[in-house]
């Protein structure tokens, strides 16, 4: 009897394992800055490079800080769920347009229409190496104090929004 | 033949990024060469940024180029690394609580296989060794003597 059951056990447990093998994403990397401060940076407005930005600037509201790029097939996809979270007026949306020609990012912006309070530029992706960036679009999301509390990598779906970020950006929002 | 073994080569050859860059130190340099070979790539997960081609290894080894230029050390360069990558961006993480299970599960598959073979082993042995015994039961009667007789006598032959 023995005999059999030893297999079968083996199998079950080499079974779920794989299952759960199955349902893993091997290109999603946690991130370590989930309660970390923001980095810092200083950047330069899209629309007015003279001007810069900073996460101080932000200090006291939840914001979404949007890594995206007009050569960024995906960030067409994410695109219009962007303007429909923007048009709700919720939530303070930054753009960092990454590695990007900002005569392409503006093009881009009047095209297909700008869901972002503001775009900074980054275009030797130095800010993005800060902020561990490496599959544009990404979204994370920013406490009143500074802190990243959430990431997602890969585009932003509706289901993403009404499931993920608005529950945590209205939560956020309550707090102090 | 020949010919497509140097096409072959030349390929193999290309495979390795493009941008290499020169340290005026020899130590630097053989640091640089260290390092990019230790950090994996985060879009195509199985290079090291050495080996990739893609933008954000560029990015990378354009970062630890200027930090080695800047008199970083090596382990500056990983923390620098791991704070905004995690420990997936290294070839070979820290031994640490959450990596453990990573280090030591081949240990524990060794082990374990050792011992299911020493089990086995036994289990054999221990079946041989009943089987000799009963075998020199029968052999202390009849056969006995009859050995006996046959060393007596010598070899006849």
């Amino acid at each position: 009897m023995l005999k059999y059951i030893i297999p079968l056990l083996l199998f079950i447990v080499l079974a779920v394992f794989l299952g759960l093998g199955l349902k893993l994403n091997p290109s999603e990397i946690p991130s370590p800055f989930i309660n970390k401060p923001a980095p810092y940076f200083s950047a330069p407005k899209l629309n007015a490079p003279e001007e810069k930005l900073s996460p101080a600037d932000l200090k006291g509201q939840v914001w979404l800080l949007n890594v995206w790029a007009s050569w960024c097939v995906s960030c067409r996809g994410e695109h219009p769920v962007l303007n429909s979270l923007a048009q709700r007026n919720i939530v303070t949306i930054i753009g960092l347009n990454y590695k990007d020609d900002p005569v392409d990012a503006d093009k881009w912006l009047a095209t297909l229409g700008n869901p972002y309070n503001t775009s900074i530029t980054d275009q030797e992706g130095r800010i993005g190496i800060d902020y561990g960036v490496y599959g544009v679009p990404e979204t994370f999301v920013i406490d009143k104090q500074g802190l990243i509390r959430h990431k997602q990598t890969g585009p932003v779906s509706e289901q993403d929004i009404q499931n993920i970020l608005l529950p945590l950006i209205l939560k956020l929002q309550a707090e102090s | 033949m020949k010919y497509l073994l140097c096409v072959l080569f030349l390929i193999c050859q290309s495979s390795y990024a493009l941008d290499a860059r020169q340290l005026a130190d020899p130590i630097q340099q053989e640091n640089y060469e260290t390092l990019t070979k230790e950090l994996r790539c985060l879009v195509c997960q199985n290079q090291t940024i050495a080996d990739s081609n893609a933008e954000l290894a560029g990015d990378l080894r354009r970062q630890v180029y200027e930090m080695l230029e800047q008199g970083r050390s090596n382990a500056e360069i990983i923390q620098f690394m791991t704070d905004r990558y995690g420990d997936f961006v290294l070839y070979k993480p820290a031994f640490r609580g959450k990596t453990a299970l990573l280090w030591l599960a081949p240990v524990v598959f060794l082990l374990l296989g050792l011992l299911i073979v020493y089990g086995f082993i036994r289990q054999k042995r221990q079946a041989l060794n009943a089987n000799i015994k009963d075998q020199q039961i029968t052999l202390d009667s009849e056969k006995q003597k009859k050995i006996r007789r046959l060393l007596d006598k010598g070899d006849l032959s």
